[in-house]
């Protein structure tokens, strides 16, 4: 059915630090790895080793320059990936009911067996987090690895996404969202976690959770301390070489 | 957004065969025997050519059965709802009309309706897209419902109506046109929203996630019908209403309707294909495009 649950049980997401990602793309690799050979069809590429490679992914990183008004221009990475909305506009515009959000945890899935690959749930999204999948024509998203994170034959710390179990530089933080004593919502608190594009009104679950002010360096000479201090008026004989002859020119 | 040549054909020709169904279910005297054949052949051709058209775009047709089952949330399976009870309707109210020389009234009514319930649930698909600004916008309905009325005015051969509607249509075009642009102008979101970093300072794409394009670059970040688009307007306008509306102001003969008909059509396949083209998705904004 794709009218959206009143409530959900849990808010599984994810929480991105913009501040710690170095752009690796680590985790783009580990979800199409993990996604390709799991659950639904496998992520294809298209003229994969050829000139115009084209492939669907469920997670891409994205690099963006920052030039404030004054100081150097920052540079930040960042992972974008279903963002798992409250209101997930997606959900709503699909006419076969492939795509629903789950009541016991909030994850947006699609159902491959009823998808007709009409496209219109990619359009709905602001944040592009769904591709049509160039071979199988069914459209691929994030599934918060729900193949992982319920896997009792996992060993039990990869039981979370496989984007957040290889991310090298702990950007990438997995739990419950709406339990307010959860790890990831008391880092949300602490630091301020924003929605992305809010104005959209989808309400995501997926937090982001924004750089922190750089150091300012002050300006700073390590060894001027060392130097003579230099006499702003010259005296003694250049003191009266320069009045002569700045009287003369 | 990528102008798909076969949601543009499916968009235009199923538009123009629902409102000749609309016409012919509504307006009085219908056509009765060949006359009427040949009227509601046309509409069906146009109306379901259109549809099966929409289907080229699927990547799983052999299940588009399935898109009857969300009436409740999606506009998609509604106006598959409806388009489907427009054709039954209209085919009863045709064999009559046709074959038996009766008009079932009830029938005609009820199928005009939903011809133009139909065409608005198609264009509730585009209006509902809050990710795309112009469309996201009461001219959006009114847009689609006016055309179809036009053509189907048209294509039924009511001149003097038609020789009326043109010129208010191409009003309304011009209107939605400039409307459009300043919806489009004053939505909100930016890449400054997008990323979050906006209040920060300036927001530069630096690079993309991948060297190629991808399927959300092809679908959504078109971009060559924002560069010919005043041309192409120019060109909308003159074909698909100006054209026409002087062809029917002339004696009346039937070549010139015919004329009329493939102008507009023409012209409205113009306004379709800038629709698309035009028409930017927020997910560009990712893209710094």
């Amino acid at each position: 059915m794709t009218t959206l649950p009143q409530h959900t049980e849990k808010s599984l997401g994810l929480v991105i630090d913009l501040d710690t990602c170095v752009g690796c793309h680590a985790c783009v690799t580990a979800c199409k790895g993990w996604n390709t050979e799991n659950y639904g069809a496998p992520l294809a590429d298209t003229d994969a080793y050829g000139a115009n490679p084209v492939g669907s992914f469920l997670n891409r990183v994205h690099s963006y320059e920052v030039q404030p008004e004054t100081g150097p221009a920052q540079l930040f990475h960042m992972p974008k990936s279903c963002l798992h909305c409250a209101d997930a506009p997606c959900v709503t515009v699909c006419p076969t009911g492939a795509s629903y959000k789950r009541v016991e945890d909030g994850i947006v899935l699609v159902n491959e067996q009823d998808c007709i690959g009409c496209g219109l749930c990619a359009w709905a999204c602001p944040y592009g987090a769904r591709e049509m999948d160039p071979s199988e024509g069914v459209m691929k998203k994030c599934t918060l690895c729900v193949d992982r994170i319920y896997n009792e034959n996992l060993p039990e710390e990869d039981r979370q996404p496989a984007c957040v179990r290889t991310c090298p530089a702990g950007a990438r933080h997995f739990g419950d969202l709406s339990d307010p004593e959860s790890d990831v919502s008391k880092l949300v608190a602490e630091r301020g976690g924003i929605d992305l594009m809010p104005e959209q009104g989808t309400s995501p679950v997926n937090q982001y959770l924004p750089p922190r002010p750089r150091d300012e360096a002050p300006e700073f000479d390590v060894l001027a301390q060392f130097l003579e201090p230099v006499a702003e008026e010259p005296s003694g004989f250049l003191g009266w070489l320069d009045r002569t002859l700045s009287k003369v020119s | 957004m990528h102008p798909a040549p076969s949601i543009i054909l499916f968009t235009t020709l199923s538009g123009l065969g629902f409102g000749m169904l609309a016409f012919l279910g509504l307006d009085v005297p219908a056509p009765r025997g060949w006359i009427a054949f040949w009227f509601f052949l046309i509409a069906y051709v146009l109306a379901v050519g259109g549809l099966l058209a929409s289907t080229f775009h699927l990547g799983h047709p052999e299940r588009a059965l399935k898109a009857f089952t969300q009436w409740r949330s999606s506009w998609l399976s509604r106006e598959a709802w409806l388009a489907v009870a427009t054709l039954v309707l209209m085919g009863i109210y045709a064999l009559g009309l046709v074959f038996f020389d009766v008009r079932l009234r009830l029938f005609g009514i009820a199928g005009g309706l939903l011809a133009l319930g139909t065409v608005f649930a198609t264009s509730m698909i585009y209006t509902q897209m809050r990710t795309v600004p112009r469309w996201n916008h009461w001219t959006t309905p009114i847009l689609f419902l006016a055309y179809a009325i036009v053509g189907g005015a048209l294509l039924t051969g009511r001149v003097e109506l038609a020789r009326a509607l043109l010129p208010l249509l191409l009003i309304l075009q011009v209107f939605a046109w400039i409307d459009m642009d300043r919806h489009e102008k004053a939505d909100p979101t930016n890449i400054g929203t997008a990323t979050g970093l906006g209040d920060r300072g300036t927001v530069r794409a630096f690079e993309a996630p991948h060297t190629g394009e991808n399927y959300l670059t092809k679908e959504m970040v078109f971009r060559v019908g924002r560069k010919h688009s005043s041309v192409l307007k120019v060109l909308a306008l003159f074909i698909g209403m100006l054209l026409p509306a002087f062809l029917l102001f002339l004696p009346f003969n039937h070549v010139f309707a015919a004329f009329a008909v493939l102008l507009h059509l023409t012209g409205v396949l113009v306004q379709r294909w800038l629709f698309f083209a035009e028409a930017r998705h927020v997910v560009s904004f990712y893209y710094g495009r």
